[in-house]
């Protein structure tokens, strides 16, 4: 059983602002039935002043959900629609008293279909349509902005966290790298900021084997920086040894994959065979990734390359 | 409030008597039965007394093919672990994608530490598995088969006896995990050709930390926990007297119990499933309804989800549990539901309501009293509802 807030139970017990809203200004909808969650925001506005008179919600989910949905009705309700932009799902999870970590997505949803509503109401078209970056974790229908807003509102800093703010990399997996990237830059542009002390920024590379979802909770000991003295040669000899290591894995399922080049901490691969157009190749990327950050004791990049190249 | 208690797939209440008869052997008669004086000699008499309860109930052919282990999951990794050993040559597993953990993580772990190639079965949308793939993953490098004989969150069975035999034709060692089929259903090893079979205490009113795996005589094992000649070398470790004391009562009790299991706890779990069904719109039965334990059933309600469910079923008094991805901390509904391809409108509010020969009339109309309602309201709140009908068109049910 989770450990839900007095306030989360209370929320979901008693929810309020459950239910269709006649004659909404603003409508925003997000997540899916597939998802596994999904929330229907209706707010009605003010047009004198632009304040949110009354809102509604309906949410297909979890308690957290429905409860967070119903937090953020109450939290919108007699602000402006520029006040209402302010709140972040930080502020729906405070409100409530605090989420299960796992369970942070919910809030995100919340803040998202806030977003959603106030666009619809504005006539803006809602950048869902992934317009502002592309759709990164197909399973979960998570975009780069989403993670940005997320990774930005909360101070992500790990896989782990961005997967249960936003559930992506959460099913497949295959979208990792793509996230990686998403949270390195989005890390670096806090640290640029001044919002965000270099030493926690995300690294991509020697990140665990495992999807975030099934990480353990605890914190992961950085690798050892023993590399550093490690000279290009022995760099390569290592990075051999973890392949041939690998390699009757990948041949039991008719692939292979040999070194290409080696720049700093950027491995480049050749995979062939049953792993060239595997739906799993990127999956198994992330364990070559893996296994090398851990044996060169630096986080590493592996870098599939194509043949010819 | 009375509690009702729908969720004996997880665990259930250890029986009085298991548990009266376990007392004595933590205070006057805790000798180790390794030790030469009375001590220990009335405590090996009583351990041979569990292991002979046990053998009737698996009606398995020498109490000597009971070897006590920790538990279900301890079971499943000494057959699998094992038969990699002694199978010389043969390395690839062939196995279910709907097996419990205990079996799925270690061969996980089997593929990527040790390069084991493992065949994952899949099932059709019943959950009834493909026979003809199985038949077909059967090689000469086959060193096992493992398939569960009962599904723990559908309670479809497989037929093991049959898959065995196939096992056989390939030269392959056949094991089952039987976890939450002993004590719910007949058995009788010494007619069937399977090799293994691992069973677990607390899953049909024993203590925890108590299992077994059946090992046919014959069949060579090779232990996974060393030290001690306990269970003629092939469990180390002194044996956990009270544990198997309780095992023992727990499997008398359930095979004197086995008709009422399979005709009065069957009649309940049948009245509960109707009962909702005939109540509640858009929801099916998720499994095998013509090959499935008598004590199981799980019910897919639309456009809800479980967890949410599940927190109003917990107010109202009533213990199930779910498939949904919320309820276990993963993003994703059960590995079950997913193999089954269950509708995706439905899969994320999967219950599953599991009996015991301790339910009653009772508990089943507390549920179909309380169920429509708590249903009713979540669909009210959910954005793919519109009080009376499902807001997306064009979803035709696959079930039954």
């Amino acid at each position: 059983m989770w450990e839900y807030s007095e306030k989360v139970q209370d929320y979901f017990f008693n929810p309020k602002n459950a239910g269709m809203l006649e004659d909404a200004s603003g409508i925003g909808e997000v997540g899916a039935i597939a998802c596994g969650d999904a929330l229907k925001l209706m707010i009605k506005v003010d047009p004198e002043d632009e304040r949110i008179t009354d809102a509604r919600f309906q949410t297909f989910g979890c308690g957290s959900a429905i409860a967070s949905s119903s937090a953020l009705t109450e939290i919108i309700i007699g602000k402006t629609l520029d006040e209402a932009l302010k709140i972040t799902n930080q502020d729906i999870a405070d409100f409530l008293g605090g989420l299960p970590p796992e369970k942070m997505h919910c809030s995100v949803m919340g803040y998202e279909a806030l977003r959603a509503a106030v666009a619809n109401y504005r006539g803006e078209v809602w950048e869902d349509d992934h317009e502002e970056g592309a759709l990164l974790c197909k399973c979960f229908g998570v975009d780069e902005g989403m993670i940005e807003r997320a990774v930005r509102n909360n101070a992500l800093t790990t896989m782990e966290q961005v997967a249960y703010f936003t559930k992506a990399t959460g099913s497949c997996g295959t979208c990792v790298e793509g996230v990686e990237t998403v949270l390195e830059r989005t890390n670096a542009a806090m640290v640029a900021e001044g919002l965000l002390d270099p030493a926690l920024a995300f690294v991509a590379g020697g990140a665990p084997v495992v999807p975030a979802h099934k990480q353990r909770r605890s914190p992961i000991a950085p690798p050892q920086p023993s590399s550093s003295r490690m000279t290009t040669v022995q760099k390569i000899r290592a990075i051999e040894e973890v392949l041939e290591e690998l390699r009757p894995a990948l041949r039991n399922d008719g692939g292979d994959c040999e070194l290409v080049d080696v720049e700093e901490n950027r491995v480049m691969v050749r995979m062939s065979g049953a792993c060239v157009n595997c739906q799993l190749a990127a999956v198994t990327v992330q364990g070559i990734q893996g296994r090398l950050a851990e044996r060169l004791g630096m986080p590493v990049r592996v870098i599939p390359v194509t043949a010819g190249q | 409030m009375k509690a009702v208690y729908l969720d004996n797939n997880a665990t259930t209440r250890v029986d009085p008597a298991a548990v009266a008869a376990m007392l004595p052997f933590f205070t006057e008669q805790f000798g180790n039965a390794s030790s030469m004086h009375a001590f220990g000699s009335d405590v090996g008499a009583a351990l041979r007394k569990g292991r002979q309860q046990l053998q009737a109930l698996l009606g398995a052919a020498f109490d000597h093919e009971i070897v006590f282990t920790g538990g279900g999951t301890e079971s499943d990794n000494t057959a699998i672990l094992s038969a990699l050993e002694t199978q010389g040559g043969r390395n690839e597993i062939v196995t279910t994608a709907v097996e419990h953990p205990a079996v799925l993580a270690l061969c996980a772990w089997l593929e990527k530490s040790r390069g084991t190639r493992v065949h994952y079965i899949g099932v059709d949308a019943r959950g009834r598995l493909d026979i003809e793939a199985y038949r077909h993953a059967l090689s000469p490098r086959t060193a096992i088969a493992s398939v569960m004989w009962a599904n723990n969150e559908t309670g479809t069975l497989f037929p093991v006896a049959m898959l065995a035999e196939l096992a056989h034709e390939a030269g392959a060692l056949f094991h089952t995990d039987a976890v939450q089929a002993v004590g719910k259903i007949p058995m009788n090893l010494k007619d069937t050709a399977i090799d293994m079979l691992s069973l677990s205490g607390h899953k049909f009113h024993g203590p925890k930390g108590i299992g077994a795996l059946y090992v046919r005589r014959g069949v060579r094992l090779r232990p996974l926990i060393r030290g001690g000649h306990q269970e003629r070398g092939r469990r180390a470790g002194t044996e956990n007297a009270p544990g198997i004391i309780g095992l023992g009562v727990a499997a008398e009790l359930a095979k004197e119990h086995i008709e009422e299991e399979n005709t009065r706890v069957r009649a309940l779990r049948d009245r509960l499933e109707q009962g909702l069904l005939q109540r509640i719109g858009n929801a099916f039965v998720a499994g095998d309804t013509e090959n499935r334990l008598p004590n199981t059933s799980n019910v897919a309600f639309e456009f809800i989800e479980g967890e949410a469910i599940l927190l109003l079923l917990n107010k109202a008094g009533i213990a199930a549990s779910s498939g949904s991805a919320c309820t276990s901390g993963s993003l994703e509904p059960s590995h079950v539901l997913r193999a089954m391809n269950v509708p995706y409108t439905a899969a994320h509010g999967a219950i599953r309501f599991s009996f015991s020969r301790e339910n009653t009339d009772a508990d089943v109309d507390h549920v179909l009293e309380v169920m429509p309602a708590i249903i009713a309201r979540l669909r009210e709140m959910s954005p793919f509802w519109d009080g009376k009908n499902a807001v997306q068109s064009g979803f035709a049910p696959t079930y039954a």
